[in-house]
């Protein structure tokens, strides 16, 4: 590599920490998108006029092919599906990071690491541990896309010796790499890869839909340490840094689902949670009546209410409610009301997925807040208004030590002077516990699709 | 006759000899012609500070923008490209080649589709008229 494809790479690298940089705020996040372009044309500019690379034609094909198809999915894709977009790229980082390893290691010339049968050491290990992280991450990537979109059941899929098929398995991989390094026999160059896949596949299918995002915070994170591996077989400093820029943010943003959930990282992988299996175990069923109100009611206490706080969840997602949430809200500000909006750490199925919805919806980021900003003024509200999410409401969180969910940070909309649940019906939430505020006395049940409630209270309002 | 075997003898040993020391050179010379001995320790150091970096600088990240974070990071994964290029460049017509173009491919469709779906989001992004 000469000095100046370095200096290049450099540069790219600084570009990269500065996009992320950027996004500390709504007002500097776009330029920081820029600075990601910038910094990818230099990385690609810079890497083409290596005088190893020749076949430019080819290369523009494959580039302007998958250019074509990034961008048209980007650009059509619905925003209440960005999770799984999400979990569907990170799958392509993840086989980009196999076919990388594996033509390093049928022509290590072109990557100036010895030539086949005689690549040193250091350079086989650095491949095969790229390899195994990248074909977890595509294979478990594909089976988080399933279960977001629906093509998978969402429920867990647990099974007996699961762990123990997976310990070995992995030791398997382990000792697959071992073999690889002394003998450098393609056929355990594949056996890596497929053990690696079969793993992707058994870590993920046991994590119930409700855990996906830190499922996909922990792939994002994968995906960059996949990178890393490559960097190190490539002896690229840019890899390896913005591999570890991704590694960590993705970790990050695990760390942060995880305590919104009150829960281990350990005890997410192992999965299990949610789902029916959940749903069965929570013993105790009580028959009180929760108090059922109809979108007249709710438009009429609403409209000579001062300040109101309204509480998505991933429900509001579901039914595509967020335009007409937020036509709601016009009505109600127009009526003299403050309106804001209470985000959860874990509301929805990615870290942020809530405030992109309301975005979408025109919601002003600014009467968009964050649990602990948000948090203590329910006490001095007069509605909140909870669509689509209610583990994140449950006040047992609080105070019930026997409760799946003891423990999880939740937003307390049981001291706002009149709660309304919009829900389709009395189920409980992922975490298959019964909420308690469906039976106090001022909290009243909106049944009904999460659109059609609010069309319906919009109706209301206009009146 | 037999001073010539001998001194053929000896020959043959010094040949021997000077191609195992050619063996040896090459094996050095190759050594750090691959960087690896040297780079490793060089790239871990790179690899803790960037995580570093990482670090503070993903904390400072406003929790409002956690999904466009995604989508960026998904973007800039794609930066093995990179790898996926000095794959693909050679002009022969060999597997690692066209493991490299394939690679190239799904490298671009992540690199576009992360950017332009971030761009999106954070076009919507905006303050109270």
């Amino acid at each position: 590599m000469s000095n100046l494809s370095s200096v290049a790479y450099l540069i790219s690298s600084i570009l990269f920490i500065l996009s992320l940089r950027g996004l500390s705020h709504p007002t500097t996040a776009r330029r920081g998108n820029f600075y990601g372009i910038l910094g990818m044309t230099i990385a690609i500019i810079t890497t083409v006029s290596n005088p190893g690379v020749l076949s430019y034609k080819e290369i523009a094909i494959a580039f302007i092919i998958g250019g074509l198809i990034g961008s048209v999915i980007a650009i059509r894709i619905q925003m209440t599906a960005l999770p799984q977009l999400v979990a569907a790229f990170h799958s392509l980082v993840g086989l980009a990071a196999v076919f990388v390893a594996a033509s390093a290691f049928y022509n290590p010339i072109a990557f100036n690491i010895g030539t086949p049968g005689n690549i040193p050491l250091g350079s086989l290990v650095e491949m095969a541990i790229g390899t195994a992280i990248g074909a977890v991450t595509f294979t478990g990537s594909i089976i988080a896309f399933g279960k977001l979109q629906g093509f998978v059941s969402g429920n867990p899929l647990v099974f007996k010796g699961q762990h123990l098929l997976n310990l070995l398995l992995g030791l398997g991989i382990i000792a697959l790499i071992a073999k690889f390094c002394i003998d450098q026999n393609p056929e355990y160059f594949w056996m890596i890869v497929v053990a690696s896949f079969l793993i992707g596949v058994l870590l993920i299918v046991p994590i119930g839909g409700a855990d996906m995002p830190v499922i996909v915070s922990m792939l994002n994170s994968y995906s960059g340490w996949a990178a890393a591996g490559i960097g190190f077989t490539l002896s690229n400093n840019l890899l390896i840094i913005t591999g570890a820029l991704v590694g960590s943010s993705g970790a990050i943003l695990s760390y942060i689902m995880c305590k919104g959930m009150n829960r281990s990282f350990l005890n997410v992988l192992l999965g299990g949670f949610g789902g029916e299996q959940a749903a069965s175990a929570t013993g105790v069923k009580d028959d009180r009546i929760a108090k059922q109100g109809n979108a007249a009611d709710a438009a009429f206490m609403m409209k000579n209410s001062k300040t109101i706080i309204i509480v998505p969840g991933y429900g509001m997602a579901v039914a595509q409610a967020q335009h007409a949430l937020r036509e709601m809200g016009d009505l109600l500000k127009a009526a003299g009301a403050q309106v804001r909006y209470a985000i959860h750490p874990v509301a929805g199925r990615m870290p942020g997925h809530m405030n992109v919805l309301l975005a979408e919806a025109n919601v002003p980021y600014d009467e968009v807040l964050e649990l602990d900003e948000i948090n203590r003024d329910f006490s001095q509200t007069d509605v909140a208004f909870v669509i689509g999410a209610n583990d994140v409401t449950n006040p047992a969180a609080k105070t019930d030590k026997t409760s799946a969910i003891y423990g999880m940070p939740i937003l307390d909309v049981e001291n706002a002077g009149q709660v309304f649940f919009v829900k389709r019906g009395m189920a409980s939430g992922y975490a298959g516990v019964q909420n308690e505020l469906f039976f106090r006395d001022n909290t009243l049940m909106l049944f009904g699709d999460a659109k059609k409630v609010c069309e319906d209270i919009i109706k209301g309002l206009e009146n | 006759m037999s001073e010539i075997s001998t001194q053929l003898e000896l020959l043959s040993f010094k040949a021997q000899n000077l191609a195992n020391h050619a063996n040896q050179l090459a094996n050095t010379v190759l050594e750090p012609s691959g960087g690896h001995s040297d780079f490793l320790i060089f790239g871990i150091t790179v690899l803790v500070l960037a995580c570093f970096v990482g670090y503070y600088v993903v904390w400072s990240v406003t929790p409002a923008l956690h999904s466009p974070l995604m989508g960026v990071t998904n973007a800039i994964s794609s930066v093995i490209i990179v790898g996926a290029l000095l794959a693909a460049g050679p002009i022969d017509g060999t597997i690692s080649k066209y493991f490299g173009l394939v690679a190239v491919g799904l490298a671009a469709v992540n690199i576009f589709g992360g950017f332009v779906v971030t761009n999106r989001m954070l076009s919507m992004f905006k303050k109270k008229s």
